[in-house]
């Protein structure tokens, strides 16, 4: 029941397929990437060896992976599909039973070489998922409830394990992600306002049950929160992150301090400088003018990978390609509107430049997924 | 399997259609980004600008060095001292249990401070310091600086800190440092920012507190950059303030030492005067303290024991001190009498030990009387009978009018803490405080230095200074400032007849060196170093007792005033000793050694004194706690 199956013999085999990866995308990555290695070894004080280097290896790791997983032919990922979705669940229980501890939070395990965030590798193996689902359900069953509840049991039971951990950030982004690949699918619009609906209801329900028995999320969460809605409040507590972020952005003006000039992320008054908040590293030192550049670029990703999902008749090839950029597009539009005061701080990198190793891995193995698609997109006989 | 075409377009529609929605969104959603980055990058560049300028920059006052105070001779009287501490960063220390364990190697630090740090260091500011030990020795704080490597966070710290190194024999002249307490800030208007620098001292007490604007100094400050944790990255600019002005006091520090060591045990003041300049050659009260305790922080215990004692050892008698003069008075009655011309020095009262007025009896100390008495007689043997006859021909204003003269009730401009103004009561006065009418046995009262009448021991010396001169000298401590001499307080001439005086003085010179003189014990024998004073005995119960047979704070006190040499008078000391009993036998002895003292600059021969009396001195002279020249650890009084 594939959409593929037709023409498949059109599609590029071999090396040859190298040719056909979409390198505008892979061009945009790299810079992207070499942004991000400017910052780490600026907030490093100069310093290669601290976070660049060891980014730089992971991003190496990383393109080596999306070339690989661009090679292999798109169906083979949707047959994997669902098996890769088992496996991340059962990374997500595994980290329950054994994770290590970063910022009172479990969030990763220990495999010896880096630290695997099992609720990153969730956000791609779900967007697959949906993907597949979409493209084996009949269309004419797309916005019926029954076969609507199935995707959203599917986007749930990852989002409740790791809202366990808990992680309210990456939580938040399961559920915008996997319900905008299933808007991307055509499931009717009524859903979603339903959702939304129920989302503000959740919402309310979560302060209602705060200081209660069956309080929803974390006193942390919760203060976060607060915060975010007034920073002042608390200058040099919680507060203190959001202030000193946007001191360190405003500061930076039209053209920035220059490389290493920040003195804000210099003398270590922003927070989580080289990593959720490396934004505001780069914003001081490269001004506005370096910070929209960024933005641009992200865009610009956004708008070759949108492209390629127009261009691509293939229906899980699309859906992939759309849920890998919305995914995308949700970690930086989240962390650029937490970085600057549009949103509480929830724990989410800014793609590609953030250090970390997950993040990283599992972004570059989804723009493998992407190029996999472009690469084995169905052609027209000529 | 094929999917139909028409399947595949209408997904391929769909999608088309939701993905520009999504596009769609994800732009305005960037734009929504561009904009807020451009708002708070551009429009509110500058404010944030300075924010992270005020985040980075600190401003650090940089003390200046306490001015210094010697005495007259140069010998340091206040110091500053080099204090090496060791103070912790605690965001720097790996484990706090390490670092303890091996500064306990390298400094003495017991478990009971550790426990203080370890409290402290969760109240600290955020970079800011903690003090793990103070006052180390240099050997201690070079233990720490080698171990520097294995001892991250753990800093040695050099500081100035005030030292006296006279111990108590100043205590009560230059007072002490301490810490600006909040009562302290609350008592000034506008403060200067150097108070509220951390461990920053200020005078308390004595000199150093009423001549703080001279001795502090302008504080400089530098610039510095810093980190988010307050820690300093790198100094900007600096500009260094200026020294406070050195003192240099009127006391010989070694007259000083030697005076307080003779007053003690005994709760007592002394001052010497110069009777020329009005230069306070030492100026003592005892017992005394070690100042260099507050400095430090004194313990309850020592603070307890200080302020417990009935001797009264943070009391500065010689200023604060105030007591009826009792017969040191007389020289003023007689003078007043004699200016009035009331009466003649020849002029004879007999004594029948007491004098009725208004249906009351005044006695005099003698039971037995004086017989016939002349002014001569009056003063040598100290008849009161005679002072009362006095009183009543010249009235009060006039006895008070010349009490003023000659020092009383005046409230010399000395930099002493609580310098007392004393009392020379009049009618007016009377009737002010007490709301009633002066009666004449008031007068009689204060003839013979009792009733109202109150003086300070630095009063009486500057009485016997003026007695001595004819001159309106007055009392000088502050010799220079920063090199400039301090000028000199004479109001002139008192404009007291000359032969009024020479019989005065004639009478003075007799009540120590005429057989019959109620000093004569404490007479000097050295040609030319003659001493001319007056004893007095002031009663502090009324009723007529044997200072004996009552409890020591009920005893009299014991005071005597002096000038000498009697040719040529060059210095004047006055004595009080509280509960002495009387003048004679506990204040005068202690003033002719204080004289022997200044006059000789020494310990004096033993040919200065009575041949009677030389083997006893000498005993004395040796058993003295001196150590001239040296330091004297805990002169202050257990």
């Amino acid at each position: 029941m594939s959409f593929l199956e037709y023409n498949v013999k059109t599609v590029p085999t071999g090396l040859s397929k190298v040719l056909y990866l979409n390198w505008v995308l892979i061009i945009l990555l790299i810079t992207i990437a070499s942004i991000g290695f400017l910052a780490l070894y600026s907030v490093a004080g100069g310093d290669i060896g601290r976070w660049a280097e060891p980014q730089m290896k992971r991003f190496a790791l990383g393109f080596v992976g999306m070339l690989v997983v661009a090679m292999v032919p798109v169906y083979f990922w949707r047959n994997t599909a669902a098996l890769a979705y088992v496996l991340s669940l059962g990374l997500l229980v595994l980290v329950e039973l054994i994770g290590a501890t970063g910022g009172g939070a479990q969030r990763w395990i220990d495999l010896g070489f880096m630290r695997l965030q099992p609720s990153e590798v969730a956000k791609i193996t779900l967007v697959m998922l949906l993907a597949a689902y979409y493209d084996w359900l009949d269309l004419k069953k797309t916005s019926r409830l029954m076969w609507v509840i199935i995707p959203v049991v599917l986007i749930l039971l990852p989002t409740f394990l790791v809202l366990r951990q808990p992680d309210l950030g990456t939580a938040l982004l399961l559920v915008a992600g996997g319900g905008l690949v299933m808007f991307a699918a055509g499931v009717h619009w009524g859903y979603f306002a339903a959702v939304i609906a129920s989302g503000v209801a959740v919402v309310t329900a979560a302060f209602q049950s705060r200081g209660t028995g069956w309080q929803l999320i974390a006193d942390y969460q919760y203060d976060r929160i607060d915060t975010f809605l007034n920073p002042s409040q608390d200058p040099l507590g919680d507060g203190y992150h959001i202030t000193q972020s946007k001191i360190a952005l405003g500061s930076g003006g039209w053209t920035g301090k220059g490389l290493l000039q920040g003195t804000q992320s210099q003398l270590n008054f922003v927070p989580e400088k080289h990593t959720d908040f490396i934004l505001t590293t780069f914003a001081e030192e490269f001004g506005f003018i370096g910070a929209f550049s960024l933005l641009v670029l992200y865009c610009l990703v956004l708008f070759f990978c949108i492209t390629s999902a127009l261009q691509n008749k293939d229906r899980f090839s699309s859906l992939l390609i759309l849920g890998v950029a919305v995914t995308f597009f949700l970690y930086f539009a989240v962390n650029m509107s937490m970085v600057m005061g549009l949103a509480p701080v929830v724990g989410v990198p800014l793609p590609l430049v953030s250090y970390g190793g997950s993040a990283m891995l599992v972004l570059m193995l989804a723009f493998g997924l992407v190029q996999s698609a472009h690469v084995h997109r169905p052609r027209m006989r000529a | 399997m094929k999917r139909p075409q028409r399947e595949i377009d209408e997904s391929a529609r769909r999608i088309t259609r939701r993905a520009i929605v999504l596009g769609g969104a994800q732009i305005v959603f960037a734009g929504a980004l561009a904009a807020r980055m451009r708002f708070l990058q551009v429009d509110e560049a500058d404010k944030y600008r300075l924010l992270a300028e005020d985040n980075r920059i600190r401003y650090d006052l940089i003390p200046p060095q306490r001015g210094l105070i010697f005495d007259r001779f140069g010998v340091p009287v206040a110091s500053n001292e080099q204090t090496y501490r060791v103070v912790l960063m605690p965001e720097d220390v790996g484990d706090l249990d390490d670092t303890f364990a091996m500064l306990q190697r390298l400094i003495p630090l017991t478990p009971s401070d550790l426990e203080k740090v370890r409290k402290e260091i969760p109240r600290a500011a955020p970079g800011a310091a903690v003090t793990v030990a103070d006052r180390l020795s240099w050997d201690d704080i070079a233990e720490v600086a080698v171990n520097g490597p294995a001892l991250p966070g753990v800093h040695p710290e050099v500081g100035l800190s005030r030292v006296y190194p006279q111990n108590g024999d100043f205590a009560h002249v230059v007072g002490y440092v301490g810490p600006v307490s909040d009562y302290y800030l609350s008592k000034i208007e506008d403060p200067d920012p150097l108070l509220l620098t951390p461990r920053f001292q200020v005078g308390r007490v004595g000199v150093e507190e009423k001549t703080e604007a001279v001795l502090r100094g302008q504080a400089g400050n530098k610039q510095v950059e810093v980190n988010a944790l307050g820690r300093v990255m790198r100094e900007l600019e600096r500009k260094e303030g200026d020294k406070g002005a050195d003192l240099q006091l009127t006391v010989d520090a070694k007259l000083q030492r030697y005076v307080q060591a003779r007053l003690e045990p005994e709760s007592a003041s002394a001052v010497v005067m110069d009777v020329d300049t009005g230069d306070l050659l030492a100026i003592a009260s005892a017992p005394s303290f070690d100042p260099n305790k507050f400095v430090r922080g004194i313990s309850q215990r020592d603070y307890a024991e200080l302020t417990e004692d009935d001797h009264r050892p943070l009391a500065n008698k010689s200023v604060q001190g105030l007591y009826p003069p009792g017969s040191t008075f007389k020289m003023i009655s007689a003078l007043a009498a004699l200016e009035a011309g009331v009466v003649t020095a020849g002029e004879t009262f007999y004594c029948p030990g007491h004098k009725e007025v208004g249906g009351r009896r005044f006695h005099c100390w003698k039971r037995g009387g004086h017989g016939w008495v002349d002014l001569h007689t009056s003063l040598k043997r100290s008849c009161d009978v005679y002072y009362y006859e006095l009183a009543e021909r010249a009235g009060i204003e006039r006895i008070s009018a010349m009490a003023r003269k000659l020092g009383f009730a005046e409230k010399f401009d000395i930099p002493m803490s609580a310098v007392a103004q004393g009392l020379a009561p009049t009618k007016d006065w009377k009737a002010r405080r007490h709301g009633q009418n002066w009666v004449v046995g008031d007068s009689l009262n204060a003839s013979i230095g009792q009733g109202y009448v109150l003086a300070s021991p630095l009063q009486l010396a500057v009485m016997s200074a003026r007695l001595a001169t004819g001159q309106g000298v007055s009392p000088r401590l502050v010799k220079s400032i920063d090199g400039v001499e301090q000028p000199l307080v004479n109001s002139g001439p008192l404009g007291l007849g000359p032969t009024t005086m020479t019989q005065i003085r004639k009478a003075m010179y007799d009540v120590v060196n005429d057989r019959g003189g109620t000093a004569y014990g404490s007479r000097i024998v050295a040609d030319g170093m003659r001493m001319a004073g007056k004893t007095g005995t002031s009663q502090v119960r009324s009723v007529v007792v044997r200072n004996e047979d009552v409890p020591w704070d009920q005893r009299d006190h014991a005071l005597f005033v002096a000038f000498a040499p009697f040719d040529k008078p060059k210095y004047a000391v006055s004595v009080v000793v509280e509960h002495g009993g009387g003048g004679s036998r506990a204040a005068a002895p202690v003033a002719r050694d204080i004289m022997l003292q200044a006059l000789y600059g020494e310990l004096p021969p033993l040919e200065a004194y009575p041949s009677g009396q030389r083997e006893e001195i000498e005993q004395r002279q040796r058993a003295l706690p001196l150590n001239l020249g040296g330091g004297r650890a805990g002169s202050d009084r257990a």
